[in-house]
């Protein structure tokens, strides 16, 4: 048949693999081999396809090489699968405490669990995690809801308006939610017409918003939950964007900063995820060498508009 | 006429066999030994467990596209029809409120019904495989989407029971794979079905022209494609206990990847069981590994995506040579 000549591929295969592997061998060369620091500590990221959380790594990578500590950082590429592959490997690696910030919190209960197996500690880090965690450091994302809600009530003045939902099964989304709904029902000329889930994604944002311009023309408002939906809406309202209808993101990326001061959004609530990465890695090394942990951190959110603004943009 | 790695001892004959049909094992085999080296953690019991875990879903996957790159055509829908066949079974379990175990065979069937639209749409139809199956992945996810509301749903015991391990070592998803792995070699080299996809992927006009009916085998080709993507769905929603609308995106082109690398033609006729379960593994290890060597996400994605398509280009390469 065709199976003439294919050891030829053997040898191909061979010299494939063993080169792609010293060069990965190479780029690993950078986290250091020499001077093995005593503790080593793993952080597994939902994904670094979104500048909040690429600026929660650096917290926890610059808080890592403060403390004198070893960092592996992993990708889940926002699957939930990926992710307890990226904890199996870390425990394999016998790492001394996991940091993970969920894919999504209704998926998580594996990771608990694997984590609980091999007895190592387990920070969650922004979203809750399924099961027992020695600390959690989150923004306070009710009060960071409630926030919202009242900057967007003072931007629109009376009308309906619209929240576009981030990735449903977050324990982010769900206590934004939460605060946004609550800060809604104090107010009652105001009102939510709809939500729309568009995973905390810019692209879908832009697609949502696209779909909801038809469907609601009288809108007046947008609560988006995180900013990159909010700038996905904001260029799909193009000029009307700050004009006809304002929109209120959550995050405070440099992006959105950055559209605040040029009015298409009215308002981000500003999280610290350089601050909350430092606090996540400074509680797993006070864990492994055993000194108090605090169980829940919740690190204050803040209210940022055209106002403000400057201050917040180094 | 070439060099091969065993050439020296010579009274090894299955090994040189084993390695001369299957070009990735020899990759595999070397990728297995420099991590042994390279990451101290690499070769422990419990980590290769884990990476037979973690190949298990892609493997499945890739089974099920083996028979559909053999005859000649290719399903890029198994990662949604994957999705749909677990959300469905988590789905009839939570708000049907059928049994646990009707509610796998209910997953079951979903992977079969839409493994059956695809061969209808391709024998039938007559719509280019690639078309077809395209539909079909955006089809799917959406039902997904539609079942699920956008929100995971979580699986009964007898689901979550196939993402468990045995004891405290034995993995079933591993045993499912192997399992998998040996039926699609029995379907392959043993039965009508399996020499039929081979004289289909060949020459599908030479097939019919010998009394063959092409129609039915590529029904059932996407069919048996359905079914295995629907045991990877289940095995996944296994592994997190709950099936989610998002999950598996993408993994059609890792099982696409895996029968490639195992050293199938996409231009049909030729593939094996052997080659895409060692494609499945090299990917797997290939991502363990890195892991373990602790070579940054983004490197990752760049260097799976050079063996891909190292691994075709000798593919090529060879055929042209010969």
């Amino acid at each position: 048949m065709k199976n003439f000549g294919r050891h030829r591929s053997v040898a191909a295969a061979v010299l494939a693999a063993s080169a792609l592997v010293l060069t990965a061998a190479c780029d690993s060369g950078s986290t250091g081999d020499d001077g093995a620091p005593a503790i080593s500590i793993a952080f597994s990221v939902s994904t670094l396809n979104n500048p909040f959380f690429v600026q929660l790594r650096d917290g926890a990578e610059q808080a890592a090489k403060d403390m004198g500590v070893k960092l592996i950082v992993q990708d889940a590429q926002n699957d939930a699968t990926k992710q307890i592959n990226d904890v199996q490997s870390f425990v394999t690696q016998k790492v001394q405490a996991i940091l993970v910030n969920a894919v999504e919190t209704d998926q998580s209960a594996p990771i608990a669990t694997a984590a609980r197996n091999a007895m190592i500690p387990l920070v969650a880090v922004d979203r809750s995690i399924d099961g027992p965690v020695v600390s959690e450091v989150t923004s306070d994302n009710v009060q960071g809801g409630q926030l919202a809600a009242e900057a967007l009530a003072k931007a629109v003045g009376p009308g309906d308006v619209v929240t576009l939902q981030g990735i449903s099964g977050t324990s982010a989304s769900r206590d934004r939610d939460e605060g946004f709904t609550q800060g809604m029902a104090l107010r009652s000329s105001i009102r939510v017409v709809t939500k729309k889930g568009a995973e905390f994604d810019r692209a879908k944002g832009m697609d949502v918003m696209t779909a909801l311009m038809q469907s609601q023309p009288k809108l007046k408002g947008v609560f988006a939950e995180n900013d990159e939906m909010a700038l996905g809406a904001a260029k799909a309202l193009g000029a009307r964007a700050g004009k006809d209808v304002m929109i209120v993101g959550f995050d405070g990326t440099p992006d959105a900063l950055a559209a605040v001061q040029g009015g298409s959004l009215a308002a981000t609530i500003a999280q610290q995820p350089r601050e909350l990465g430092r606090l996540a890695v400074e509680q797993a090394v006070k864990t492994v060498r055993k000194e108090k942990v605090r169980q829940l951190i919740e690190v204050p959110v803040k209210v940022v508009t055209k106002d403000n603004v400057a201050g917040f943009r180094n | 006429m070439t060099t091969t790695l065993v050439e020296r001892d010579d009274d090894r004959i299955d090994l040189r066999r084993l390695l001369s049909d299957n070009g990735a094992l020899g990759g595999l085999i070397v990728l297995v030994l420099a991590l042994a080296v390279m990451a101290p953690n690499f070769l422990t019991a419990q980590n290769l467990l884990n990476v037979g875990v973690q190949a298990a879903v892609v493997a499945v996957l890739a089974f099920g596209q083996t028979f559909v790159i053999v005859s000649g055509g290719i399903d890029l829908s198994v990662g949604s029809v994957a999705a749909l066949s677990g959300m469905v079974a988590a789905w009839s379990f939570t708000e049907a409120g059928l049994p646990g175990w009707l509610a796998l065979v209910a997953g079951l069937v979903t992977g079969l019904a839409a493994g059956l639209v695809n061969g209808v749409m391709v024998s039938y139809g007559r719509l280019p495989a690639f078309i077809a199956t395209l539909a079909m992945l955006s089809v799917a996810r959406g039902l997904t989407l539609v079942v699920s509301d956008g929100t995971p749903k979580s699986t009964p015991d007898e689901i979550t029971a196939l993402g468990s391990t045995i004891g405290d070592y034995l993995p079933v998803p591993l045993l499912v794979m192997l399992l998998v792995f040996g039926l699609t070699g029995i379907i392959l080299t043993r039965t009508y079905a399996g020499r039929t996809m081979y004289a289909v992927g060949g020459n599908a006009d030479a097939a019919r022209l010998s009394g063959i009916n092409v129609r039915r085998s590529t029904l059932v080709v996407y069919g048996l494609a359905g079914v295995f993507a629907a045991v990877a769905g289940l095995l996944l929603a296994g592994r997190l206990a709950s099936a989610g609308p998002q999950a598996a995106v993408g993994y059609e082109l890792d099982a696409i990847a895996a029968v490639v690398i195992g050293g199938a033609s996409l231009s049909g006729g030729v593939g094996r069981a052997t080659g895409t379960f060692v494609g499945a593994l090299v990917l797997a290890v290939l991502r363990n590994g890195l892991n373990q060597l602790q070579v940054t996400p983004f490197w990752q994605q760049v260097v799976i995506g050079v063996v891909i398509a190292l691994a075709v280009l000798f593919d090529t390469l060879r055929r042209r040579n010969k």
